[in-house]
């Protein structure tokens, strides 16, 4: 049976909270932690099968152009090559999140460097990558590439609707403070520890591929268009995942590679993306450069707020990073104007990179903010709490559970924010000293999600469903809600996720997997809790599930004499109704930061970091907990070293590995202070709970960038902010 | 990576006739893996030396001969060095990460090739990976690339930290030739600039090996390293300074400075020593001696702040060294 739930209107009833278990929200360990750190759970391109023959994909090092011809005869003689393969159903780029069509497949036609052109298919892996070098392509390169979004040949088009309310130009001259600076942020790279890989197997009819995948049911759709055939007839496994942050957001390059290969040659063919692979032709996060204009009062209310955006992509593709979203309901501000524009080049295709828009919109947005407070002369903390809107300021409808003031005032307290703002006064050393705070924001989203929960005789559960499981604690958390609703200890409850055969969960996306998925777990437990009630003959309401026993009035019964010999099988199907629009709902938090700003090198180090974060309920204060943390180490990466850089004569990756693409090391990360309120929001699901997978990041950075201000006076507004940019602003040691 | 021929050397003579006959020695395989596997070094043959008995600490007189097999992390550890020679336990800790250093020799370390962004792009003009086909970090993105000594041909630095602490050490390469011979070399003088070879790295000829680094006796003084990086560890040095100095009745007895990230050797400039040895340390004295340093540099657009950079480092290595703190 498939029970629906569309959520209209906010869900007060808080059923999670009436529940007897005591497991939701626990810091519980996560169930796949052991197959994990023991190396039994297999990744994608772990899977030993038989006859399985290996693939390396040929990259374009042209930026546009054609490729006029390719020599198999170059590779063909090699030790253990058994194909080249330029087919026109294999993908030139990677699918942009929820496209659920292929995307653009003409591969003998180079947009960007690095762009698959060919697959080489041998034995082994080290023959086939040897081929793939060896392979001798003819290109008719375009002269007329533009690799550059600040080139003026650049085509550039607005992206969505501009928000233009009032007359922003007029009040940032009449304003008792304005603020009008220009940021600008780089190009990242999610570079998940696990590659993106498939082994693609053919039977003659099917298709069946181990992936590495994080939307399983748009993917689907995805890889069966690409290949000209029906969804039936292919299933994706992905049920680990080595992170993902947006990158395995849509199917990869090299899905569709191993897929043509295994139907053309009948083996199993694996192809795994080299590490530069993954740099290269897979998603960027676009570069940004960002006009702040904030016009204040003389209290330090805004009165005027704009936030002008220019960001890049590859000519076809429908994503633009979407840096002003937070920007749309944070602050107020009568006069609005807040836009995107996308210019059109040729680099990788730029895509979804974990909190897409937040994470470099709210970095600016926030640098801006400590800017606007610096010149009024007031704490940024105050300046936050005085700029909290009533209702959305453009739209006009209420927030749902919003606790802001609560994160930056907690914050504040726990850190030991000083709200002495003047800028180098404290040293360390060879260290000035500096402090620095920005607010943490995120969208909150849902999306439509189908899980199948069973209850078996033997008084245990599954949970199934294709929703995955990127790291990020999706198996823990479904077995607590199912857990918490059936009254069953998490050992009894399995998962099983990243499986095409079963029902359509949310895929990790937008934060949204856990609210989604979540909420279908929790609905096809009502479903069952209901049957159990009837059985019992009480109302669901009535009805206490709590170790295994059902409690109704004074009767007290096993489950398994409840069910004596039956199951109960129901899907819970959840859709995000009317709800969407009745409010706008979003993640909070704040963020302080110290750090230390060498005087004479101007390197940085972040020295001490704390969050606090309100998202609604907690499903796993543990796994939760860690969703922040990674959130505030992406933060110092984009704050300080995280740069992707393109050779600006013909846009090629210059650091394609991390050795030189910089993340931050453990050395540059300081104990991490992350604080969860518990806070219910019945707008936001059935559960009252939001996402948290992408809030740590949005506006982290900002912290940092405050920090160094105020430890050493200069404000450096090109993230990322490496010692030279302090260098060149520093004093005389 | 090409398929290559590999045997295991079961004593000196037989790596030295093995790669006489033109087998690549492999000892920690930390570098050379790498670049065979992106195709950009491909040898025909290699000879594993991780047999040979040169993974000893010794005693040379006065000063510790380090065998060319000693790995990073044992040398770092070694009781003497940290006491006679801390400068080289610091700039070798001051490099890669754990795992890298437990695998990492002293003779791979010192032959590690530089990690110019072009010289890794097989799909990219580079003259130090093909000889003739132009420099692309000219011109192109050159963060870490040199401001001394460098060529038109060729702008990419030697990006190791040991080499820079063994330089200002004046310690001695000693390498077995291909016709069994030893020679001695300084490590001042092992690594070459760029000029219009820049496929050459040192001078080693081929069939060298190197069989271990000798120190002279301990320096006494202070013995500093200091590595300028945006990240914390497991990053190249964008400056480095090795600095060993001697005070004697608040004056500088003796100086020996090195630096690293500057220029396709560890950069040493006796002039500098030489200014130092003698005087009253002031921040007048550490802007003479930067000056002496950056007297050729040039910038190339994205490492010009290397030059300023340069100079606050030395500025701060001699406040160090010379008792006044910070
Ligand atoms: C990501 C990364 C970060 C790093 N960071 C740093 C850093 O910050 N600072 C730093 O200094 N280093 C750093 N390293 C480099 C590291 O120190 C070197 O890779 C290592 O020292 C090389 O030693 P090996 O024994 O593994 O050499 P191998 O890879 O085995 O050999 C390197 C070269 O030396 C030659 N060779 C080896 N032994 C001999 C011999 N006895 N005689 C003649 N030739 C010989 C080989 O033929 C080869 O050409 C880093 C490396 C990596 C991968
Ligand atoms: S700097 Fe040297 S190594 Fe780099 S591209 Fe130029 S020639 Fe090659």
């Amino acid at each position: 049976m498939t029970r629906l739930l569309t959520m209209d209107a906010p869900d007060e009833r808080n059923r999670l909270d009436a529940m007897a278990q005591g497991v939701i929200g626990k810091p519980l360990d996560r169930p796949d932690g052991p197959a994990k750190t023991t190396g039994t759970a297999k990744y994608a391109a772990e899977y030993n099968i038989p006859g399985c023959v290996e693939g390396v994909l040929v990259t374009a090092a042209i930026s546009k152009g054609r490729v006029a011809s390719i020599d198999d005869s170059s590779v063909m003689s090699m030790p253990g090559v058994i194909a080249v393969i330029a087919d026109e159903r294999m993908t030139a780029r990677s699918a942009q999140g929820g496209a659920g069509k292929s995307p653009v497949r003409q591969i003998d036609r180079v947009e960007y460097w690095g762009q698959p052109v060919a697959l080489v298919v041998a034995e082994s892996f080290e023959q086939a990558r040897d081929a793939a070098k060896h392979l001798r392509i003819e290109y008719q390169a375009d002269e007329d590439a533009i690799v550059d979004q600040h080139d003026a040949d650049a085509p550039v088009e607005p992206y969505g609707d501009p928000v233009v309310q009032g007359d922003l130009g007029h009040v940032m001259k009449q304003a008792a403070f304005a603020v009008d600076v220009t940021y600008t942020t780089e190009c990242h790279n999610s570079a998940p520890m696990e590659p993106h890989a498939s082994i693609a197997e053919w039977d003659g009819d099917k298709l069946t591929v181990h992936t590495s995948l994080q939307m399983i049911k748009y993917n689907v759709k995805e890889m069966a268009d690409a290949l000209g055939l029906s969804t039936e007839k292919v299933r994706l496994l992905s049920p680990y995942v080595g992170g993902g942050f947006g990158s395995k957001l849509g199917v990869s390059v090299e899905g569709a590679a191993a897929a043509v290969a295994a139907i053309k040659l009948k083996r199993p063919v694996r192809v795994v993306l080299l590490r530069q692979q993954v740099f290269q032709c897979v998603m960027r996060r676009s570069e940004t450069t960002q006009r702040l204009r904030l016009a204040a009062d003389k209290d330090g209310r805004l009165i005027g707020f704009g936030h002008e955006a220019k960001v890049s992509n590859l000519p076809d593709e429908d994503f633009a990073e979407p840096v002003t979203q937070a920007s749309e309901f944070l602050y107020p501000g009568k006069n609005r104007t807040l836009r995107v524009d996308l210019a059109r080049i040729h680099l990788v295709t730029a895509g979804s990179v974990r909190a897409p828009g937040e994470a470099v919109g709210m970095q600016c947005l926030e640098s801006a903010m400590d800017e606007l407070a610096n010149q009024i002369g007031i704490d940024p903390v105050e300046l936050r709490l005085r700029n909290i809107p009533e209702r959305h300021p453009s739209k006009d409808i209420p927030y749902s559970s919003r606790k802001l003031a609560e994160c930056l005032r907690d914050g504040a307290k726990r850190f030991g924010w000083s709200a002495d703002r003047k800028p180098a006064q404290l040293r360390d050393g060879e260290w000035w000293i500096g402090t620095g705070m920005a607010t943490a924001c995120r969208v909150h989203n849902l999306n439509e999600a189908q899980a199948r929960v069973t209850l078996r005789a033997d008084g245990t559960a599954e949970v199934a469903s294709d929703m995955t499981d990127i790291g990020t604690g999706t198996y823990a958390v479904l077995s607590q809600i199912a857990g918490e609703m059936l009254g069953l200890d998490i050992k009894d409850v399995s998962v099983k996720l990243g499986d095409s055969n079963f029902p359509p969960g949310a895929g990790s996306g937008g934060s949204w997997g856990a609210p989604s998925t979540g909420s279908a777990v929790f609905v096809a437990c009502e479903a069952i809790r209901a049957e159990l009630a009837k059985r019992l003959g009480c109302t669901e309401t009535e009805l206490t599930l709590r170790d295994g026993f059902a409690t109704a009035g004074n009767r007290r019964v096993a489950l398994t004499d409840v069910l004596s010999g039956d199951h109960f099988e129901e899907v819970g199907h959840f859709k995000a109704g009317k709800i969407t629009d009745a409010f706008s709902a979003a993640m909070y938090g704040a963020f302080f930061a110290e750090v230390g700003v060498n005087a004479y090198t101007g390197e940085v180090r972040v020295r001490r970091f704390q969050g606090t974060f309100g998202f609604g309920r907690p499903l796993n204060a543990k796994t939760a907990t860690s969703q922040c943390m990674g959130g505030m180490v992406w933060g110092i990466g984009s704050a300080l070293t995280e740069d992707l850089v393109f050779d600006k004569r013909n846009g090629h990756i210059v650091n394609p590995d991390l050795a030189e693409y910089h993340l931050p090391v453990n050395l540059d990360v300081p104990k991490l202070d992350v604080v969860l309120l518990d806070e219910r929001d019945p707008a936001a699901s059935p559960l009252q709970a939001k996402g948290v997978g992408e809030l740590g990041i949005c506006g982290a950075a900002g912290a940092i960038c405050n920090a160094i201000y105020h430890a050493s006076g200069v404000r450096v507004r090109s993230y990322p902010i490496t010692p030279d940019k302090v260098l060149a602003e520093l004093p005389e040691p | 990576m090409r398929p290559f021929l590999y045997s295991r050397a079961d004593g000196l003579d037989h790596a030295v006739q093995l790669a006489r006959e033109g087998a690549r020695p492999i000892a920690g395989g930390t570098n050379l893996l790498d670049l065979m596997k992106l195709q950009i070094e491909a040898p025909e043959r290699l000879v594993d030396i991780n047999r040979l008995p040169l993974g000893g600490i010794e005693p040379d007189g006065e000063g510790v001969r380090i065998g060319a097999l000693v790995s990073n992390s044992a040398c770092a550890a070694d009781e003497r060095i940290r006491r006679d020679y801390p400068v080289l336990s610091r700039a070798i800790l001051a490099g890669a990460t754990f795992q890298l250093r437990n695998k990492a020799t002293t003779a791979g370390n010192l032959c590690q090739r530089t990690r110019c962004y072009y010289f890794y792009n097989i799909d990219t003009p580079c003259n130090k990976r093909r000889p003739g086909s132009g420099c692309s970090a000219i011109g192109g993105f050159n963060r870490i690339h040199a401001i001394l000594g460098t060529s038109d041909a060729c702008i990419a630095t030697y990006p190791g930290d040991m080499a820079v602490a063994l330089a200002a050490l004046n310690a001695q390469v000693e390498i077995t030739t291909a016709q069994g011979r030893k020679r001695h070399v300084p490590v001042r003088g092992f690594h070459r600039l760029p000029g219009d070879t820049p496929e050459k790295d040192n001078v080693l000829e081929p069939g060298d090996m190197i069989t271990a680094v000798a120190l002279p006796p301990p320096a006494g003084g202070r013995q500093i390293y200091r590595k300028v990086r945006e990240r914390s560890s497991y990053a190249f040095a964008l400056v480095s300074i090795a600095a060993v100095v001697r005070m004697e009745g608040g004056k500088i007895a003796a100086a020996s400075l090195a630096f690293g990230g500057l220029a396709h050797k560890p950069w040493h400039d006796p002039r500098i020593d030489e200014l130092l040895a003698g005087a009253m340390p002031s921040d007048a004295l550490a802007d003479k001696a930067a000056d002496l340093l950056l007297e050729g540099a040039q910038g190339y657009g994205d490492n010009d702040f290397k030059i300023p950079l340069a100079r606050r480092a030395l500025k701060a290595v001699l406040r160090e060294a010379t008792g006044d703190a910070a």
